[in-house]
């Protein structure tokens, strides 16, 4: 911040003119910063999800189908990968993993079911979004199906298994031995209609 | 706060013949007012009776936490006297006051007649009310007032809102729009009205803190202002921001928020750190030490404030790098904060100290600010944060570091220009009374906070287990007694307005400023022509 006595000797009558194009001029160039923050704060959204994908922090997994690309099956590890699930409020579905945990070696493709049933008088429109635990691990936690990818309409009453394809990177970092995927469940009718 | 105030007030049909060019009367004259001092006045007692009124929200929260089990309000209607004290406090209070200090006192520190850009001034006060009206307003709708803590943590405030995310939204929108216009006003008069030889490096202390305060504000009340509105949008509009249904992230908000809200944590520190040094010095009769470092020390808080914002989140998950970088960060910001709280003993240090009332208000600053610093280190360290999340050990501390730090020099900033505000010196016996009783009131409110948090006790809670009863007894007790002391101050400024001993223009020998080269109460319109360059030299703060 360099000093400049010129532009300082504003309170000289003769100067006014001066002064307030000065003041003008650095009004405008705060006023810029401002729209600029805020547009920064609403960038930061999408910025905020392409780091979360880049990283795999907080946990968030591929929201689209990938390919099975692993060159091998790792027989000499074993990952331990848990099924959680929980209601949002106000969705009165019975939703639960058929298997509540499994064992898998890296690279190997596995296929596990949860079970869905409305038990609400009318049809209902679900949608299931997956958290992996702990957070970095979910880079390495590939879906190659997943019923989260889509829309789950279930008609009053009906039941329903749901499908799950995966498989773990052979790149998982080596202390983590146990994966938690959670899955939450919302009532998106009101959304999606 | 000149004697023209109450005469305003109390009986407008009096016509005072002496009113200097430019000065309406009646209530005409605060409405259209540019003049920055009368501006300063309205935002000075604006915060005072927003201070009064978030008080009496505090005042029942500590009833009802006075004693185990629930008696006076409701769960629901404490969460809102919660989250309305916090915000009024915060942007009703604290940040109105500063602007009042920085409206009437920069012009007369730097030798310029007025702020930069009079007519926004006016705006960014009168707007100011509204957004108030609005807020409390809310308390008297069927919804009730907003209930979901000051940090409006979304689904709280999107899901599960009681349906007062929009007055509150349009609220937080319209003090933001005032706050971004003082900041513009004050870096636009600190930059061009400097009288001519005021270079950067001669400005008074207080007005560098003023200068990089309003620089913060420009740069996260838009952010504020953006996260407001995707709140809004989510719970009204359908968008899904911070709705993991639609694709959103709850965690979102809290990054986006705390984006905001920990350079917000410096927007209402680092003026104090301002006034105060201006009076360590003035009252010890030397110089402030290290200027030059003082400057930079402050720039620094200024900028590390923007990396430490997810040492507020670090239960939410965070992976390893993420919680040690925000740790390291936020240690580091004890660094320079050092720097000043060393500055401000070396600068007492073989001083002629006296302890006039803003000299007391100024060494409690320091004391129980620094208090308010340690808990924060202990806060700023992951692992025990774990512990402290979310317990009354963060009550503790950042009311030590908002009342004892923010308020105290509030008052103590208060007391050393009311001289020059009122033209009468304040009664002097009522303020130390003031004094004694704020600080033995304060400690006992908020220190037990400390051994009540470690034991677990949860904020924002209406009830307790057993085992708390006795310190919340207490902090209750500490709790009425510091709102009833603030009368006290009321008492002092409304008796210094009216009369008094006769101040001189510069009432405190070691006092050094531009501000005392003119006549107190100061008059309507000064350096009207800029001040000699002797009288600029004269205010340096450096060393010599």
């Amino acid at each position: 911040m360099s000093t400049n006595d010129d532009k300082a000797n504003i309170n000289n009558a003769t100067d006014t003119g001066i002064s307030i194009s000065n003041n003008n001029k650095t009004v405008k160039k705060l006023l810029l910063v401002v729209i600029a923050m805020f547009g920064f704060g609403f960038a930061l959204v999408p910025l905020y999800d392409v780091f979360c994908d880049i990283t795999g922090l907080n946990g968030k997994t591929n929201s689209t189908a990938v390919a099975y690309t692993a060159s091998s099956v790792d027989e000499s590890r074993t990952v331990r990968v848990q099924f959680i699930t929980r209601n949002a409020k106000g969705i009165p579905w019975n939703f639960e993993p058929v298997v509540n945990e499994i064992d898998v070696h890296p690279g190997e493709m596995k296929l596990v079911s949860f079970y869905a049933k409305n038990n609400a008088s009318h049809d209902i429109i679900g949608q299931a979004v997956p958290s992996v635990s702990p957070g970095l691990a979910a880079n390495y936690f590939h879906k190659i199906e997943c019923f989260c990818f889509t829309q789950q309409p279930l008609a009053a009453g009906t039941e329903v298994e749901m499908s799950l394809q995966f498989y773990v990177d052979l790149e998982l970092p080596a202390d983590i031995k146990t994966l938690t995927l959670s899955y939450t469940l919302y009532d998106i009718t009101e959304k999606s209609s | 706060m000149t004697t023209d105030v109450i005469e305003q007030d109390s009986h407008d049909e009096h016509h005072d013949d002496s009113h200097e060019h430019g000065k309406m009367n009646g209530i005409k004259r605060w409405l259209y007012t540019t003049n920055h001092k009368d501006i300063g006045t309205l935002y000075l007692w604006f915060a005072f009776i927003m201070f009064l009124t978030g008080g009496a929200l505090a005042m029942v929260i500590r009833a009802e936490l006075f004693q185990p089990g629930l008696q006076l309000v409701e769960p629901d209607f404490f969460n809102q006297l919660t989250t309305v004290h916090g915000l009024v406090m915060v942007f009703g209070a604290i940040m109105p006051a500063f602007t009042g200090f920085a409206n009437w006192m920069l012009p007369m520190m730097l030798g310029a007649p007025d702020m930069a850009l009079p007519r926004m001034n006016n705006w960014s006060f009168w707007i100011l009310p509204f957004a108030f009206a609005i807020l409390l307003g809310s308390f008297f709708m069927e919804s009730g007032a907003p209930n979901f803590g000051w940090t409006f943590y979304a689904p709280l405030s999107t899901t599960y809102s009681n349906g007062s995310t929009a007055f509150f939204v349009f609220a937080v929108h319209i003090m933001g729009i005032s706050s971004i216009m003082g900041a513009i006003n004050i870096v636009v008069t600190i930059m061009n009205m400097r009288a001519p030889g005021m270079t950067y490096m001669k400005m008074p202390l207080f007005v560098w803190t003023f200068f990089i305060t309003a620089y913060l504000l420009i740069a996260v009340m838009p952010v504020l202002a953006g996260v407001v509105t995707m709140l809004l949008t989510d719970t009204y509009f359908g968008t899904s921001f911070f709705d993991a249904a639609g694709g959103g992230d709850p965690v979102l908000f809290q990054h986006l928020f705390w984006f905001f809200g920990h350079p917000e944590v410096y927007i209402m520190i680092l003026p104090a750190f301002g006034i105060v040094s201006t009076i360590i010095p003035a009252f010890s009769r030397k110089r402030l030490f290290g200027y030059s470092s003082m400057v930079y020390a402050t720039s620094s808080i200024a900028l590390l404030s923007f990396i430490v914002w997810a040492h507020h989140m670090f239960t939410t998950g965070m992976p390893l790098f993420g919680e040690l970088f925000f740790m390291y960060c936020t240690m580091l910001i004890a660094v320079p904060t050092g720097v000043k709280v060393f500055n401000w003993v070396a600068t007492m240090w073989r001083g002629s100290l006296t302890f006039e009332t803003p000299m007391l208000f100024s060494i409690a600053f320091v004391i129980l600010f620094t208090i308010g610093g340690f808990s924060g280190l202990m806060l700023a360290m992951t692992p025990v944060d774990f512990q402290y999340h979310d317990t009354y050990f963060v009550v503790a501390h950042f009311h030590y570091v908002l009342v004892t730090g923010s308020l105290f020099s509030i008052y103590a900033g208060a007391y050393f220009w009311l001289p020059k505000w009122t033209g009468h010196m304040y009664n002097d016996s009522l303020s130390k009374w003031h004094f004694w009783c704020s600080l033995i009131s304060v400690n006992l409110l908020f220190f037990p906070m400390h051994f009540l948090g470690l034991a677990g006790m949860p904020r924002r809670i209406p009830d307790y287990a057993l085992q708390f009863a006795d310190f919340n007894k207490w902090v209750s007790i500490g709790g009425f007694a510091f709102g009833l002391s603030q009368l006290i101050f009321l008492a002092v400024v409304i008796k210094c307005i009216r009369g008094g001993e006769k101040a001189p223009a510069k009432p405190w020998d070691g006092a050094i400023g531009l501000e005392w080269t003119v006549a107190s109460p100061a008059p309507y319109h000064t350096f009207s022509t800029p001040p000699p360059q002797r009288d600029i030299d004269n205010a340096d703060q450096h060393e010599h």
